[in-house]
């Protein structure tokens, strides 16, 4: 393979790019699903190939093929030039420029104890049909499911200024849900997270940590529970305590995509949209209360966007995005961060060898308070706790959103009562986030997953990741109808 | 291209190599390019090829799955022994109804060489006259151009070997001013049917009368859809709802309305994969002949759509939908080739129809709050006008919605005569045209 890609970038050399790169990319995706007591699917998905990207008379071009050969090195590097002439077009006199050359070498493998593809294929449909026996118990319930991945994904880079780089990323995740019905309800209760699981970048020991046994009965008796729960109250303004897995995603909306410094230059307007945090907020703008503290790493265990370095070869770094409020960062690249002066903080990611680096979200985490759970909801007279993920939409601009939740309870005199179906909340995201004025501590703080983030033309799903503890929000509206 | 010997010699081997007692073999390869733009530049120009061969080994009722773009005779071999190590560790599946024997399969001609071939300096030259038609007006383009090639096979150890080779492009423009913005796009499976000049024009026009939208309040307001709102409409009844699977998990709006008149009987909409105003594909991932399927007629629910397993569970035909193994996370089989039946009217006469109501132009991040009567919340976006009197009165900021989509079939009061199509990266169709809602409920605005 190095012989290959230093093929692709001698002759782009020779072409006269003023800048190229190549990636090659191994993955394997291990997939199981377990439903009312039969194995839904086992599946077992391996992908190869490479993407050369080029910089040719001030534009890019990029082409990708599924075959690592010489012929194919050559016909591929070649059709990237023909694209960048293409593109070269229609700049409007207007180059590219990438800053500072990056020239890192390296290696880097995510840190795990359990490599998960040794785990025998029998041991994990044994761990589900485990799981679904126990939601079987529960009368009421109509499917049950559980869901297993895992994924490692092998990744070559090298670039014409002289990086390199050889990186190895696992995940794992496992998700349990029961969906119970009546005539006119459907109710849907999920472990540890919705949309099918939580993930993380790990070993197997995540899967085992999170104990899927012990939460099998609970989770089938709430969907139950839930259908004739009363009704998240109507058209009301409250305050509102959020979950940390409900927080992530709240997080991972509203901060981690306008954040995106293509976003705010317009690059994404035709699909993803745009940004409400356009430049002149930088360091000037009160995105949120003083104890909203936001960060975005590629640093931290078990986040799905840790890396050794981004796919432009930049290091894996930290940048504070919200600092007691105050908007103070963006996720950059090598190619937008020098119009603000700055150098790429490492957010360029390709969702697999067929696609362009974008500015993705590495983890965008919001950092620990002070507070204890069981402390806030005791602070709280009245209000509404929500978590877990139902349903999210949210504009262009990442301004109006409206959320909703598997599961709410009514705080009443400082203590949790009542369950609470089909909760929703609704606001603007610079309101919501100043209306945020307590956050759970370091205990309850956990690193969230985020395996389905669409961005692109053509579409890429990028794995983000999020940390979050609970946080209480005042004034907020719910029940929306 | 990968060419129909090609790749039937390669389902061919991988069966061959199959160590298991029975074996399905899917095959989807594509050519893709696309040329995005922003700011009026092109500023992402991307190409790939890739081919995929997903085996499903078959041990009586176990069955298991691997897939692999190692096209080989060893990577067919390692990709067929990790299918039949899955299927071995695995209990039968009662419900699992077998290999489907081989049928008639009418082939459909909907390759298109120019589409095929097209160089990246012809969507180059596209977009810039797109940017033109922008700059000239003072506007800025953004959009994507794509052209692609896709193949498709499937074939078993009883006797199906299915192939069929298709084209498609797409184009897509918004267009924004200082304040406001609109949108254009169109599909075909030939790009000689694509008019670059007539999408741009369609988007600055709008875009033109888009800047300097005023807020207004939300709430229930008699709405004239364009098309690409409406290809939304019938996307998430799709989503939710007209896959079998979740007819029988008991999540899709279809539960308790099948034989019932439950939206105007101006409203029909049907799935069918061979229709050449589309983008056809003459068979479903079990290499069983696509059947059109009526979902909704003149109002009346009738049917959702089948694969074999779904079938066999309600003691049916199945209807050659079974989804391609990429998609099978979405659950069951999809209606991925959906129409919807034109009327008499068209936009212009529903705008002129109306006293007091909103021109929408499209829908954004739209998801679903509650799937049983695909109650959906979203944006508006690129284009909302208030319409007063007959004529488009202002352009109005963003409002978000949350409506059953179901209902507002229900309250439809004029269908167009003309139909928008649109292909998407995965080729699913949907082809919609414009409608006249009495009842839509707007719940919130932007900033």
């Amino acid at each position: 393979m190095e012989d290959l890609m230093a093929r692709a970038m001698n002759l782009a050399s020779l072409r006269g790019a003023q800048y190229a790169d190549i990636r090659i990319v191994h993955s394997l995706t291990e997939s199981l699903v377990v439903k009312n007591g039969i194995v839904d699917s086992v599946t077992l998905d391996e992908s190869i190939g490479f993407g050369v990207r080029v910089l040719a008379q001030g534009a890019w071009g990029f082409a990708s093929s599924l075959a690592p050969t010489p012929e194919e090195i050559d016909r591929i590097t070649d059709q990237a030039f023909a694209i960048a002439s293409a593109s070269a077009l229609v700049t409007q006199g207007q180059s590219v420029a990438l800053g500072p050359p990056v020239t890192s070498q390296g290696q880097f493998v995510t840190p795990i104890e359990i490599d998960p593809f040794s785990v025998p294929i029998e041991e994990k449909i044994a761990l589900l049909m485990q799981v679904d026996q126990l939601m079987s118990k529960v009368p009421g319930v109509g499917v049950r499911k559980g869901n297993l991945i895992a994924i490692r994904e092998r990744k070559l880079f090298a670039n014409s200024e002289g990086a390199h780089t050889d990186q190895t990323i696992y995940e794992v995740g496992a998700g349990i849900s029961a969906l119970a019905t009546s005539e006119s309800e459907v109710q849907v209760r999920s472990y540890p997270n919705s949309h099918g699981r939580q993930q993380v970048s790990a070993g197997w020991e995540m899967v085992l940590g999170w104990d899927l046994v012990s939460n099998a009965e609970r989770t089938a008796s709430e969907a139950v529970e839930l259908l004739t729960a009363d009704p998240c109250p109507r058209d009301q303004t409250t305050t509102l305590i959020l979950g940390g897995s409900q927080l992530a995603l709240q997080i991972h909306e509203s901060c981690g995509h306008p954040i995106e410094l293509d976003r705010v230059f317009g690059t994404e307007a035709a699909f993803a949209g745009t940004s409400f945090l356009t430049t002149e907020k930088l360091n000037n703008f009160r995105y949120g209360s003083e104890v909203v503290n936001l960060t975005a790493e590629s640093l931290r265990p078990y986040g799905l966007g840790t890396f050794g370095w981004d796919d432009e070869g930049v290091p894996a770094q930290s940048t504070p995005i919200v600092r007691e409020g105050l908007f103070t960062g963006y996720l950059m690249s090598r190619e937008t961060a020098p119009l603000l002066g700055m150098s790429s903080n490492g957010c360029m990611r390709a969702s697999g060898w067929n696609r362009i680096p974008l500015i993705r979200m590495t983890n965008v985490s919001i950092e620990p308070g002070d507070w204890t759970l069981d402390d806030l909801i005791a602070d709280t007279e009245n209000g509404i706790y929500m978590d877990t993920n139902r349903s999210w939409s949210i504009d262009d601009r990442r301004y109006n959103f409206q959320f909703g939740t598997e599961i709410g309870y009514e705080i009443k005199d400082g203590k949790l009562g009542k369950m609470l179906r089909n909760c929703t909340y609704t606001g603007i995201t610079p309101e919501f986030w100043n209306s945020c004025d307590a956050v759970c501590n370091e205990k309850h703080w956990t690193m969230w997953g985020t395996p389905n983030c669409g961005k692109g033309q053509p579409m890429q799903v990028a794995h983000t990741g999020h940390g979050a503890s609970p946080a209480r929000f005042r004034n907020i509206k719910v029940g929306v109808v | 291209m990968l060419g129909t010997e090609f790749i039937k010699e390669r389902v061919a081997r991988a069966l061959q190599l199959s160590k298991s007692d029975e074996t399905q073999i899917t095959f989807q390869a594509h050519d893709q390019a696309l040329t995005r733009f922003a700011n009026n530049i092109i500023h992402q120009n991307v190409s790939e090829s890739n081919g995929t061969l997903t085996i499903t080994a078959i041990l009586g009722r176990r069955t298991g799955s691997a897939s692999t773009n190692d096209l080989s005779d060893e990577g067919l071999s390692k990709a067929g022994e990790r299918a039949l190590n899955h299927a071995r560790n695995r209990k039968e599946d009662p419900h699992f109804p077998g290999l489907p024997e081989a049928q008639s399969i009418q082939p459909i001609q909907a390759f298109d060489d120019e589409t095929a071939n097209c160089d990246p300096s012809v969507r180059a030259e596209a977009v810039g006259l797109i940017c033109n038609q922008a700059m000239a007006k003072n506007l800025t383009a953004y959009g994507a151009y794509s052209t692609a090639t896709a193949e498709v096979a499937v074939a078993n150890s009883k006797g199906v070997m299915a192939y069929h080779s298709g084209t498609r492009a797409s184009l897509q423009t918004t267009i924004a001013g200082d304040n406001g913005s609109s949108m254009a796009e169109d599909s075909n499976w030939r790009l000689s049917q694509l008019d670059p000049a007539a999408i741009g024009q369609e988007a600055v026009e709008k875009a033109i009368k888009a800047q300097n939208p005023c807020p207004i309040e939300p709430g229930i307001y008699e709405v004239v859809l364009g098309p690409y709102a409406v290809m939304d409409i019938v996307e998430n009844l799709s989503w939710t709802g007209m896959g079998a699977r979740s007819v029988q998990e008991g999540g899709s709006w279809m539960i308790g309305r099948m034989g019932m008149e439950v939206m105007n009987p101006l409203i029909s909409i049907w799935d069918d994969g061979c229709d050449l105003a589309g983008a056809p594909l003459p068979f479903d991932f079990e290499g069983v002949p696509r059947r059109k399927v009526s979902i909704v007629d003149h109002g009346i629910v009738r049917s959702p759509v089948y694969d074999r397993y779904t079938a066999a569970k309600d003691g049916v035909e199945t209807t050659g939908h079974a989804s391609p193994p990429d998609m099978l996370w979405m659950g069951g089989p999809m209606a991925l080739h959906l129409f919807m039946g034109t009327g008499d009217s068209s936009l212009e006469e529903m705008i002129r129809s109306t006293g007091k109501g909103l021109h929408i132009n499209r829908f954004w991040y739209t998801r679903t709050v509650h799937p049983r009567d695909c109650v959906t919340t979203g944006m508006t976006r690129d284009g909302v006008w208030m319409i007063d009197d007959g004529q488009l009165a202002y352009p109005v900021k963003d409002l978000r919605f949350t409506q059953s989509y179901v209902d507002a079939l229900a309250n439809v009061i004029a269908v167009g005569g003309n139909r928008r199509l649109r292909i998407s990266e995965m080729g699913s169709v949907v082809c919609v045209p414009p409608l006249k809602i009495g009842i839509f409920n707007f719940t919130g605005v932007t900033a």
